[in-house]
């Protein structure tokens, strides 16, 4: 027998119903189910995406609280002074432009009985599965001298990119010539293991090209440096030697402002500009939610949909969730997580089986000056037996050494997984 | 010929569309799900914004698989590449060859540029 394709897609539509075999179903026709994201960074925005790019017939809304994006991957360049905020800043209309539905404004509670998000505003956006990718916020608790807004906004973390790295750029620029940075790591896990060392290598460049006499202090609540270690020794050794103490085993006792010093349990170290990142936790809405499972800091998820483990229909994602093995909270990882979790979603919508063995890869690139990137690579995959994802043994590493080609790559990274999120 | 191929083709589409295909559907969602890992440096769909890294989108499948299993051996010259296909078998290689060789060229799509008020 021989038919031609169009007879035949008739057949096969008539014969099994099978409206998906002829592409996708229109935009316009009935909906397929409804989908609400709540906060639109590397997990949810790339999520969005994925789920409206492999299933158009799905509505899938979300709900944002910033106008713009700023990433925080290239923001330390901002500090050093090698690019500048507009190169970070993107917007939602590309996404919008996708069919993709963006709310400005707060979720305040995800209610999986009723299966609705409640905004700060009253309103309710229903869902029949929802995503939560709230980033992480900060754990002030154990910093008594850091309760007051007004105390926050003279030592800052910079943690999030956005006017706390524009003022924090500046604080440097205001900075005399031979003044000292102070700059406090707290205990891993937290958001982008290799982010403080390469915030070190940015500011050092800086005070290398502008304030040579200066000098930076880091104290390191962890016993050694958490991601490239060696890689990152040998930059300030090379390239920045003299300019960085390094002080591992530095845990935080608490922070004199008006002193302008951190104090450690044994020690007090002052500075002329103090960077202080506080420990992290899943964001203010997974708390509200109840998706925090672990330390009550994060949320654990099931690695084959991301599905909280303890809220049927609820999905997060990102640097909120309980990191499997070796996973770093990582924007790679988000974006990972996000297009794992769509394509689940997707078949939960449909009634289809999930991807029994999802994988995901991170790629983490550390600038050590404006132009020379080093990277830490890993890849996972899930394994049946153990129920969880794990790193791939004989796979992944570490550069050599820095170099600008690498440099190029980060930048071609950069621009390919925001096209992801928002292009 | 080309009535066989379409042949061909009309089997897969149908054994995709039944009950008793889902295994095919399976295969494509996964060669997919696995091709998605790598559009986080190369692009949605292997369209590279700016082309560094290259476009994967297009290109030939014979030619994707072999420099992946080179990267992989430690027989091509690379930054990372040779760290990433070590994690993958020959079966997904070659699926996630297949994916990119299926995909239309064409250039990637830039995140829309916004200024934040800074």
């Amino acid at each position: 027998m021989t038919v031609n394709r169009r007879e035949f897609m008739k057949w096969v539509a008539a014969t099994t119903g099978a409206a998906a075999v002829s592409g996708c179903a229109g935009t316009g026709g009935p909906s397929a189910g409804r989908v609400v994201v709540v906060g639109g960074g590397y997990g949810g925005a790339t999520a969005a995406r994925y789920i409206k790019e492999w299933s158009p017939d799905i509505d899938v809304t979300v709900v944002e609280r910033n106008e713009v994006f700023v990433s925080c991957p290239i923001s330390n360049l901002v500090l050093g002074g090698n690019t500048g905020m507009d190169s970070i800043t993107m917007g939602y209309g590309g996404l919008r432009a996708r069919g993709v539905r963006v709310v400005r404004g707060e979720a305040v509670a995800v209610d999986a009985a009723a299966k609705q998000v409640r905004l700060a505003d009253g309103s309710t956006l229903a869902y029949d599965r929802v995503i939560v990718s709230p980033g992480v916020d900060f754990i002030y608790d154990q910093i008594p001298g850091l309760q007051s807004a007004e105390a926050r906004g003279r030592v800052l973390h910079a943690w999030k990119a956005g006017p706390e790295t524009v003022a924090l750029r500046k604080q440097l620029e205001a900075m005399r010539d031979g003044g000292v940075f102070v700059f406090h790591i707290p205990m891993a896990p937290f958001r982008c293991p290799p982010g403080p060392y390469e915030r070190v290598c940015q500011v050092a460049d800086y005070f290398k090209r502008a304030k040579p006499k200066s000098k930076i202090i880091v104290l390191d609540s962890n016993p050694d440096i958490v991601s490239k270690a060696g890689l990152f020794r040998a930059a300030w050794n090379g390239l920045y030697k003299g300019m960085i103490d390094y002080k591992p085993n530095s845990e935080l006792a608490d922070v004199d402002v008006k002193g302008m010093t951190v104090k450690l349990t044994f020690d007090d170290v002052k500075g002329d500009v103090l960077n202080v990142v506080p420990p992290q936790r899943a964001g203010d809405i997974a708390r509200t939610a109840g998706l925090i499972t672990a330390n009550q800091r994060w949320c654990g998820v099931d690695w084959l949909t991301c599905e909280s483990t303890v809220a049927r229909g609820v999905h997060v994602l990102g640097d909120a969730t309980l990191s499997a093995s070796a996973m770093p909270k990582s924007a790679s990882m988000a974006n990972q997580h996000a297009k794992v979790c769509a394509a689940a979603v997707i078949a939960l919508i449909k009634g289809q089986p999930v991807n029994p063995t999802p994988m995901m890869m991170n790629t983490c690139y550390s600038f050590v000056d404006g132009k020379n990137v080093m990277h830490v690579a890993s890849v996972h995959a899930y394994v049946a037996a153990e129920k969880t994802i794990l790193p791939v043994k004989g796979a992944g590493g570490l550069s050599d050494k820095p170099s600008e080609l690498e440099g190029t790559y980060a930048w071609g990274w950069a621009r390919n997984i925001w096209g992801e999120a928002l292009g | 010929m080309k009535s066989i191929m379409i042949r061909a083709g009309c089997a897969a589409a149908l054994l995709a569309a039944s009950a008793g295909g889902t295994a095919l559907a399976q295969d494509a969602a996964q060669a997919r799900s696995h091709a998605a890992t790598c559009f986080t440096c190369h692009g949605n769909e292997g369209r590279s914004v700016g082309g560094v890294p290259p476009s994967l989108a297009g290109q030939d499948k014979g030619y994707l698989l072999q420099a992946l299993k080179e990267f992989r051996d430690g027989k091509r010259p690379a930054t990372i590449m040779h760290q990433h296909a070590k994690g993958y078998t020959d079966a997904q290689l070659e699926a996630i060859a297949g994916y990119f060789a299926g995909v239309k060229a064409g250039p990637g799509t830039a995140a829309p540029a916004a200024r934040g008020g800074y």
